[in-house]
């Protein structure tokens, strides 16, 4: 399924970075959102992007997923600017290559529709029209991510939140992407139910090697699913690196208070 | 396989006053595959430090530090982290996991990272786990409930999944019994016979004793005070 789905070459995606961002920049009249942000992202990679409200994480993943246009810079996917490129494939790579993850699943799925539904939609997206075959899908990927198949029927609303991130994670991966954008997948569950979340992500990560970069503000999420991480204040990426080194060897004075805060991480 | 030379390593404490404070200075020492070196020197002079620096957990100040010829003073993210992959090998004191991931599965991961089969890896990490007396019917569980003791076992049959050509491991046989520490100590050498690296820090010295083949005091790294 995978790669078949891929609108883009795949030799292009064999040597070099996934993505390469390059002085991105995104200004709300005279206030920063974020500014002259460059990275590269490999494919496997979990980038954490960690930082306080307002620092400006989510301007910058808003721009990175083509969410928010930015005033400067590149967002060079296997080869190809997606800031200039036209609107049509830009969401053509929604679809396909690219997932996104939202903190709250309301945002993320559509709460009217079944289960199945909302995993088999996205695959109807990009062209699979065999009923059988896409209820068969979304029920493997319900397994996958821990939903019993018995409940394919059923209405997000009637799932409980942790139920509803997992849902709103097939829907996204069913597709076979190959980067994921997740903005604080985490946030709002209990401890018991994020740490099963994390356990799948990882997996999910292993096994189908995506490249994902998450936004969060747990520390400790990050360190446990982020192999990176770059630490924004302000607008700006102040320490970026390894991430048990960032946490356990902070440069920069911002990143010791926002380390030396937390209780145990 | 494992070259450091003049290495030196400071903290800079920007939150109170900006106090620079540093902790190691000329650190220089080689260990060649099927080697053993134990860092010695007593609490705080910088053995647990100097192994965080070889794991591209401490950044270094100065000097540099070859594992497996790979310059970790100077690597990449992407780097270290496929060096920690399949070349350098950590047992570190305490077991840092996902809560709710079966201790079979914890021990399983390096190899499962690897991109070895699943079976395979399953294998070799319920031999390990068997070998070090986790009883079976705990490897279905998170070892996050687990005592220190079998914490440690499962931190060290994790760090024992993979051959990693190089391998540091902080008292590893702290807080074990005589039996599992047999067991530990067996496999150490073990690693040792089949050409890794090692480089320990042990206080149990009798266990010292058996498996280096060198000490390093680390207090000669450590910075004089400016009188």
């Amino acid at each position: 399924m995978e790669g078949a789905l891929s609108i883009l070459s795949k030799e292009k995606q064999q040597d070099g970075p996934l993505l390469r961002v390059e002085g991105l920049s995104k200004f709300y009249g005279g206030r920063i959102g974020c500014a002259d942000v460059s990275f590269d992202l490999w494919p496997g990679e979990v980038l954490g992007i960690v930082g306080e409200s307002g620092s400006g994480k989510s301007t910058l993943l808003s721009c990175l997923a083509g969410h928010l246009s930015p005033d400067r810079g590149e967002v060079i996917y296997a080869g190809r600017d997606t800031v200039t490129m036209p609107e049509p494939e830009r969401r053509m790579l929604g679809r396909t290559d690219w997932a996104f993850v939202h903190q709250n699943p309301r945002d993320g799925l559509r709460m009217g529709v079944s289960a199945g539904g909302n995993v088999g939609e996205r695959l109807m997206a990009v062209g699979a029209r065999n009923y059988g075959a896409i209820r068969e899908t979304a029920s493997d990927w319900l397994g996958r991510v821990e939903i019993s198949p018995g409940r394919i029927d059923d209405r997000p609303r009637q799932f409980s939140g942790g139920m509803q991130q997992r849902l709103q994670i097939a829907r996204n991966l069913v597709t076979g992407p190959k980067l994921v954008f997740m903005d604080e997948p985490t946030g709002g569950l209990d401890v018991s139910v994020q740490a099963r979340l994390l356990d799948l992500l990882r997996g999910l990560v292993r096994d189908m090697g995506l490249a994902v970069i998450i936004v969060t503000h747990d520390l400790a999420v990050a360190r446990l699913l982020a192999h990176r991480l770059m630490v924004m204040k302000d607008g700006r990426v102040i320490e970026a690196g390894l991430t048990d080194q960032v946490l356990d060897d902070p440069q920069a004075a911002y990143t010791q208070l926002l380390v030396s805060s937390v209780l145990q991480v | 396989m494992i070259e450091i030379e003049n290495l030196s390593k400071s903290f800079t404490l920007h939150n109170q006053g900006g106090a620079v404070i540093p902790v190691m200075t000329g650190a220089t020492l080689r260990v060649a595959p099927g080697e053993c070196v134990a860092l010695t020197g007593q609490s705080g002079a910088g053995k647990s430090t100097l192994m965080r620096m070889i794991y591209g957990n401490y950044l270094a100040a100065g000097g540099s530090l070859r594992v497996g010829g790979l310059d970790v003073t100077r690597a990449t993210p992407r780097e270290i982290i496929a060096l920690r992959r399949e070349t350098l090998g950590y047992v570190s004191q305490f077991l840092r996991v996902v809560p709710r991931v079966p201790t079979r599965a914890v021990v399983a991961e390096p190899l499962l990272a690897l991109g070895r089969p699943a079976e395979e890896a399953f294998a070799r990490a319920e031999t390990l786990l068997r070998e070090l007396n986790i009883p079976e019917r705990l490897w279905g569980l998170s070892p996050t409930t687990f005592s220190g003791g079998e914490q440690q076992r499962v931190n060290i049959a994790r760090g024992f999944a993979h051959d990693y050509p190089a391998l540091l491991l902080d008292e590893p046989t702290a807080s074990l019994d005589a039996v599992n520490r047999e067991v530990v100590l067996r496999l150490i050498e073990g690693a040792k016979a089949r050409g890794a690296a090692i480089i320990g820090i042990f206080h149990d010295e009798a266990a010292r004793a058996r498996v280096a083949d060198r000490e390093i005091d680390v207090t000669e790294f450590t910075p004089r005070k400016a009188a």
